[in-house]
C-alpha cells in the first residue's frame, strides 16, 4: 500500500485532496478532515486554494494584481513590491489597496486597526484638511470675483488660525 | 550634532540583555518590545531619495533627543561610527542588522538605565523603531514605557497614521499597531530532549514566531530563542501581549517538565555534557563564538539545577555577549582575524571561569 498523504497544514494523514485551476496553472492541496472543516473547504462558495497556498499565494496575488496599478504619490507599482518586499511610502496603503488588502487578510488576526491613536496626529493633520479645503475655496471665489465671499473666507482662515494656534499652546 | 555616543561607555557599562537586576530567573533571559512608526508625508527609507532620508533624520533626531523619558541619549548618525562600534551595538541588540547595511542617512539613539535599555533607529526599515530591553519577563512594563515614549514623540512629528490599518509600515507586515513584543528564553531541556520543532509548529499556528538569538534568519545558538508575535493588526496591543504571554507560560513550562524529564532519565549524560562544558570553558585554548554560546547555556543550565551557585549567575550571564566576535575584538582594542579571536575568547573564559566553582551534582541524589 502507497504512503498516507500528509496534511499540508498539520502532521495527520490528509482524507481531503483538491485541484484547483487558476490563471491555467494547477494548484494541488491534501488536508486532513479537521483542517479541511476548519479551512471552510466544505463551503465551495467561500473557499479558494490560494488562501491555503501560504508561500506562494503573496506571488499569486503580485501577478494578479492589476498592470495599471500605481502610487499616484510615489510612483511604486506592485512589481517593486516584489522585487523590495516593501511599500514606497504611506499613500502605498491607499493606492495600491487592490494589491494589499488580500495580503493583509492572509498575514494578520484583522483588516481593521484597533489598538493606540496618534491623537495629536490626527487634530493636526484635520486642522491642515481644514485650512487646504478654506485656502482652495478663496483661490475659487477670487478668480470667480466673488469678492465678498472671498472676505468671508478670509476671516474663517484667520479664525481658523488663531484656533489651531490656541490648540497648540494648550 | 554634538554628543556622539562613546561607545566605549557604553560596552564598559553592564550589558542591558543581561543586566544584574531581575534575570535571576532561569529560562527567559530578557524581555524587548518594538514599535515601528513612520512620518506622514515621506516616502518609506528604502523608497526615499537621500536628501528626504537626511532631512527625516534630523527631525527624528532632534525630536528623540529631547525626549525626557529617554534619559542621558547617546545618539548620532551611523556612518560617523566604526565598523566595530556598529558590531558592538548589533551584538547587544540595540542596533540591527538592516540598518548596518544601509548605514547613510541612518541613525541611533540609546539610552542605558539600571534596569532597562532604550534604543531608536532611525530609517532603518521605518523612519523610527522604537525599542526597549529589559531583563526578566516584562511585557508590561516594557510596553508602558515604550507606549509613553511613542506618546511624547508624536506630541512633535506627524505618524503616517490610517484609521482604518492604524500606524503605516513600510513592510505591511507590521502595519496596525507597528507592535512586535519578543522575550528570548533559554530552552536546553526542549533542545536536548528534540522537542523544540514540535514547540515552534504549534506555536506557529497561533500566530507566534520563534526565531535564533540574532533575530530573523540567525540560528539558536545556545539554546536561545526569540519568541514574538507575528500579527500586528486586529487586535489591541493589550491582546497581543497578553496572547504572547501565555504562550510563554506554555512554553517554559514544558521546559521546566523537559529538564526535570532529563534529569530523571538520562542525568548521566546532561551532567556529563555540563562537566565538559565547564572543563573546556576553564582550560579550553580556542573557542568559537558558536562553541562559546553551546557551553555556556549548559553552565547556565547548570546554575539553574543548583549545581552551580546563583550567585554565579550575573558572572556567567554577560559572556554571552562578551564572546560575541565584536566584543572580542573590541577588549583588545583591534579587528583580528577568527582564528585569533578564538584565541582571545578562550583566554577571557579561562580568566571569567578561575571565578566560576566547578559543577557539583551531590545534591540531585543521583
Amino acid at each position: 500500500m502507497a504512503e498516507p498523504i500528509q496534511c499540508d497544514l498539520c502532521s495527520k494523514s490528509a482524507t481531503v485532496h483538491l485541484t484547483q485551476i487558476v490563471d491555467g496553472k494547477i494548484h494541488k492541496v491534501d488536508l486532513c478532515e479537521t483542517c479541511a472543516n476548519e479551512k471552510g473547504v466544505t463551503d465551495p462558495n467561500g473557499f479558494s486554494l490560494g488562501d491555503l497556498l501560504g508561500g506562494n499565494v503573496e506571488n499569486e496575488r503580485l501577478g494578479n494584481a492589476p498592470i495599471h496599478l500605481k502610487c499616484e504619490v510615489c510612483g511604486f507599482t506592485p512589481a517593486d513590491y516584489k522585487k523590495h518586499g516593501r511599500l514606497g511610502c504611506p499613500s502605498c496603503y491607499k493606492n495600491l489597496r487592490p494589491l494589499i488588502m488580500p495580503m493583509l487578510a492572509h498575514m494578520h488576526k484583522g483588516t481593521v486597526h484597533d489598538g493606540k491613536i496618534p491623537r495629536h496626529t490626527l487634530t493636526r493633520e484635520e486642522q491642515k484638511q481644514k485650512l487646504d479645503d478654506l485656502n482652495a475655496s478663496l483661490k475659487k471665489a477670487v478668480t470667480e470675483e466673488r469678492f465678498e465671499d472671498a472676505a468671508r473666507i478670509r476671516d474663517a482662515i484667520i479664525r481658523q488660525i488663531e484656533k489651531d494656534e490656541g490648540a497648540h499652546v494648550h | 550634532m554634538k554628543g556622539l555616543m562613546s561607545i566605549s561607555a557604553l560596552v564598559e557599562s553592564m550589558g542591558e540583555m543581561t543586566h544584574r537586576a531581575g534575570s535571576r530567573r532561569p529560562i527567559v533571559m530578557s524581555t524587548r518590545i518594538r514599535l515601528a512608526r513612520n512620518l506622514a508625508h515621506y516616502p518609506f527609507p528604502g523608497w526615499a531619495k537621500k536628501a528626504q532620508r537626511d532631512e527625516v533624520l534630523g527631525q527624528c533626531l532632534d525630536v528623540v533627543m529631547q525626549v525626557p523619558k529617554i534619559k542621558r541619549p547617546k545618539g548620532g548618525r551611523l556612518d560617523e561610527l566604526s565598523e566595530l562600534q556598529r558590531q558592538i551595538l548589533l551584538e547587544r541588540h540595540l542596533i540591527s542588522r538592516e540598518l548596518i547595511c544601509e548605514p547613510e542617512g541612518a541613525g541611533v539613539i540609546i539610552s542605558i538605565s539600571k534596569n532597562q535599555a532604550c534604543s531608536v533607529m532611525i530609517n532603518e526599515e521605518d523612519h523610527l523603531r522604537i525599542q526597549v530591553l529589559r531583563n526578566g519577563l516584562h511585557l508590561k512594563r516594557a510596553w508602558n514605557f515604550i507606549d509613553a515614549v511613542d506618546n511624547v514623540i508624536e506630541q512633535s512629528l506627524n505618524y503616517a497614521y490610517s484609521k482604518e490599518l492604524g500606524y503605516l509600515t513600510a513592510c505591511p507586515t507590521n502595519v496596525g499597531t507597528g507592535l512586535r513584543a519578543s522575550a528570548m528564553l533559554h530552552l536546553p531541556g526542549l533542545v536536548i530532549s528534540g522537542q523544540m520543532d514540535k514547540v515552534v509548529r504549534a506555536v506557529n499556528q497561533l500566530g507566534i514566531a520563534v526565531r535564533g538569538i540574532f533575530g530573523e534568519g540567525s540560528d539558536a545558538s545556545g539554546s536561545f530563542f526569540q519568541i514574538s508575535n507575528q500579527q500586528t493588526l486586529g487586535e489591541t496591543e493589550t491582546d497581543i501581549l497578553q496572547r504572547l504571554r501565555s504562550v510563554m507560560s506554555t512554553i517554559m513550562e514544558r521546559e521546566q517538565d523537559a529538564r526535570e524529564n532529563v534529569l530523571e532519565k538520562d542525568s548521566s549524560k546532561l551532567l556529563d555534557k555540563i562537566g565538559r562544558a565547564y572543563g573546556i570553558l576553564r582550560h579550553g585554548r580556542l573557542i568559537s563564538s558558536s562553541e562559546a554560546m553551546n557551553r555556556l547555556s549548559l553552565i547556565r543550565l547548570a546554575i539553574d539545577i543548583g549545581s552551580i551557585p546563583d550567585e554565579f549567575r550575573d558572572l556567567v550571564d554577560p559572556l554571552f555577549i562578551e564572546c560575541q566576535p565584536g566584543h572580542v575584538q573590541f577588549s583588545i582594542n583591534k579587528e583580528i582575524e577568527p582564528t585569533q579571536r578564538d584565541v582571545i575568547r578562550a583566554a577571557i573564559l579561562r580568566q571569567k571561569f578561575s571565578k566560576i566553582p566547578q559543577p557539583v551534582f551531590g545534591h540531585l541524589n543521583l
